[in-house]
């Protein structure tokens, strides 16, 4: 089409006079007019000429306009072409005949120039707004499929992201929406070193890619910091401040993570902007919810970010449940929803909890009144189990190459007191120690003795705390709280660790040296540094004894050296 | 002349027209000189259809030039071959011809 005030109208009529009178008119406005004077010129007319507009006489010779317009309308297929019937005939009849024939109006004679022009200005708009029409009509065609290809890839990424981890475990049951990567659901499983298990639950605001985008990296510092030790609040701040600073404003990630401490039987829950969690308690039946008492992920900045968590108790066979609001917010076919009370009354009816699961799904789907499991529904079930009935999970971290890496080295780290107090070495240690190849499935062992021999340097050693405190409870707060006070004001001294480690035919030696600059812990000269060193530490030190081929405190007990053997 | 032709729709028509106006008439007087005669042949020849289209042409084009009293009687004569009864075309013929020559004198004085 030619500039919008410039159209090329086709006049058909076989009067002449009608023709002349047409033709100035439309010439008049400013279009570009080709004149014919039969229903075959017309169509030929058509075909060269491509018109924005025809003007057609209804009775003509040879082929009158009835039979152009049919012939001209299967031409233009898609494309808009008003044809304007010309006539003096003007009983219905005839009007209805113009119209099947494809006819978009009319025009009676004789010819009124005002409502010709009239005429000729609106459907020039129609034309044009039927070919943006189409434009963007082909625009979404070709968007929608490049939509689906990269859903599908999304997909892929995701289902990759989603089934990692050690959600195969023997106490974990999970759903996990087919459709998670579109709306926005996420579940991330994985065993840290010490033994305990993260699990995070995540419900991303949204649908679509927007919000599968923020699942990518949650699940990458997820599985990153766990297998490297750090702890659930280091994650979820980290987690946090990512999705803080990458994702729009008004897209935010509701979650719920929990490190279930097998060895301590306790569970350590977060709950940001997710329905209430339930602890079912084997024994009484009793079923314990856990509110959301924060914001959900990705909303505040890390200072204002607030990580303190509850700590529950928990029995063998006690089990901890959390789901996102698809469940509670399941439609019925009378529109209501499906509701807490509901959920609640599964649980209050239950008779044996390792069916909870199953029942809650069925209730939920006798609640839609679908056969069809909905689409919409994630939810977890982890049971607390004996740590030691965990089967070692093989999980599917990021594979990494197994023959290269660290083989023979060592390293020299110390930290001053400014480090000391706000910084923990573990995760980043630990890290290195995995970069061993053979040594990365010792990862726990090794979290183990890094930690208790750590923790001991710097509590009794750097910072002079009595261990014989904790043996009460006001001890216990006293003993921490003199923790925090001397950390803050310490000011001379660190701590140092000299890694080394060699290969041997069939694995390797790791020799861990851990120093403080205090004055040691021994009183008694006479005694035994390792048996003194047992007193303070409680179970810990004889753990890692137990671990090490040996351990040797010397230099009244500011030093310590581990040496750890390991076989292929 | 005002009952020959009508004065308003001529003056519409010289303003729309403009240079080509003479032209117009010029072409109005040449078509109805090739029609009139048509229509005596296709009535000879007892062919209502030809005789139909060709009264609703002269219809239309006495109309575009204002001459309502010739546009009547063509109207007249195509509804009756519409309806194949051309018993009275003969006469009605005569009567075109008949105004149309007031009306080709009433635009003569224009040109």
């Amino acid at each position: 089409m030619s500039e919008s005030s410039s159209l090329k109208v086709l006049i058909a009529d076989d009067t002449d006079t009608d023709r002349m009178i047409l033709e100035s008119i439309v010439k008049r406005e400013g279009h570009q007019v080709v004149s014919v004077c039969n229903g075959v010129e017309a169509v030929n007319a058509y075909e060269q000429e491509r018109p924005d507009i025809v003007l057609m006489d209804a009775l003509m010779p040879i082929l009158d306009g009835f039979g152009a317009a049919r012939q001209i309308k299967a031409l233009a297929g898609e494309e808009l072409v008003p044809i304007i019937f010309l006539t003096s005939l003007n009983d219905t009849e005839s009007l209805v005949k113009c119209l099947d024939a494809g006819g978009d109006d009319f025009l009676s004679k004789p010819y009124n120039r005002v409502i010709l022009q009239a005429k000729i200005k609106a459907f020039s708009r129609m034309r044009e707004m039927n070919i943006t029409m189409q434009e963007q009509r082909d625009q979404i065609a070709l968007h929608n499929s490049q939509l689906l290809k990269e859903q599908a890839v999304a997909k892929h990424v995701f289902d990759n992201i989603a089934h990692t981890g050690c959600l195969g475990a023997s106490n974990v049951n999970y759903l996990l929406s087919p459709l998670a990567v579109f709306n926005g659901d996420i579940i991330v499983a994985a065993m840290r070193p010490s033994g305990n298990m993260l699990v995070l639950l995540g419900d991303f605001t949204g649908h679509g890619l927007p919000a599968a985008i923020g699942a990518m990296p949650l699940a990458s510092i997820f599985y990153g910091m766990v297998q490297k030790g750090f702890s659930m609040i280091d994650i979820l701040r980290e987690i946090n401040q990512k999705l803080k600073q990458i994702l729009p404003i008004g897209v935010f990630c509701c979650a719920t993570i929990v490190d279930m401490d097998f060895s301590g039987r306790q569970i350590k829950v977060w709950n940001g902007g997710l329905p209430d969690c339930y602890i079912y308690r084997k024994d009484s039946g009793q079923v314990d919810a856990v509110s959301s008492t924060h914001l959900p992920l990705g909303v505040l900045d890390d200072k204002e970010f607030r990580d303190d968590y509850q700590t529950f108790p928990m029995n063998h066979g006690d089990r901890f449940y959390m789901w996102s609001d698809g469940i509670i917010e399941s439609r019925g076919p009378e529109g209501g929803m499906y509701g807490e009370d509901r959920l609640k009354a599964v649980f209050e009816g239950n008779q044996l909890p390792a069916e909870v699961f199953d029942e809650v799904l069925k209730d939920v789907q006798a609640y839609i009144g679908t056969d069809e499991r909905d689409d919409d529904i994630s939810m977890i079930e982890l049971e607390m189990v004996p740590a030691d009935s965990l089967e070692a999970q093989e999980q599917e971290f990021t594979k990494h190459n197994s023959t290269a890496g660290l083989i023979e080295w060592s390293l020299d780290l110390e930290l001053k007191p400014s480090t000391c107090k706000i910084f923990d070495p573990l995760p980043l240690l630990l890290n290195i120690l995995v970069e061993v190849p053979g040594l990365r499935r010792y990862s726990g062992e090794l979290y183990t003795i890094m930690a208790e021999l750590y923790s001991n340097t710097l509590e009794h050693g750097l910072l002079q705390l009595d261990s014989a405190w904790k043996s009460t409870a006001e001890g216990f707060t006293r003993y921490y709280t003199e923790r925090e006070e001397r950390l803050s004001k310490l000011q001379d001294g660190g701590i140092s660790f000299q890694l080394s480690h060699q290969t041997s035919a069939n694995g390797g030696r790791l020799i861990i040296v851990v120093q403080d600059t205090g004055q040691g812990f021994s009183r008694d000269e006479n005694v035994d540094l390792d048996t003194q060193m047992f007193e303070h530490s409680g179970r810990g030190i004889p753990l890692v004894k137990s671990l090490c081929e040996t351990l040797r405190y010397s230099n009244n007990g500011s030093r310590v050296e581990a040496v750890f053997s390991w076989q292929q | 002349m005002g009952d020959v032709v009508d004065t308003e729709t001529l003056e519409m028509l010289k303003e729309v027209m403009e240079d080509d106006f003479p032209l117009l008439l010029q072409t109005f007087i040449d078509d109805a000189l090739t029609r009139i005669p048509q229509l005596r042949e296709q009535l000879d020849a007892n062919n209502a259809d030809e005789l139909r289209r060709n009264a609703h042409s002269l219809k239309g084009s006495s109309g575009n030039v204002g001459a309502a009293g010739m546009t009547e009687i063509c109207s007249r004569l195509e509804s009756l071959a519409n309806q194949s009864q051309l018993q009275e075309a003969g006469d009605i013929i005569n009567a075109i011809e008949a105004e149309f020559g007031r009306v080709r004198s009433a635009l003569n004085a224009l040109l």
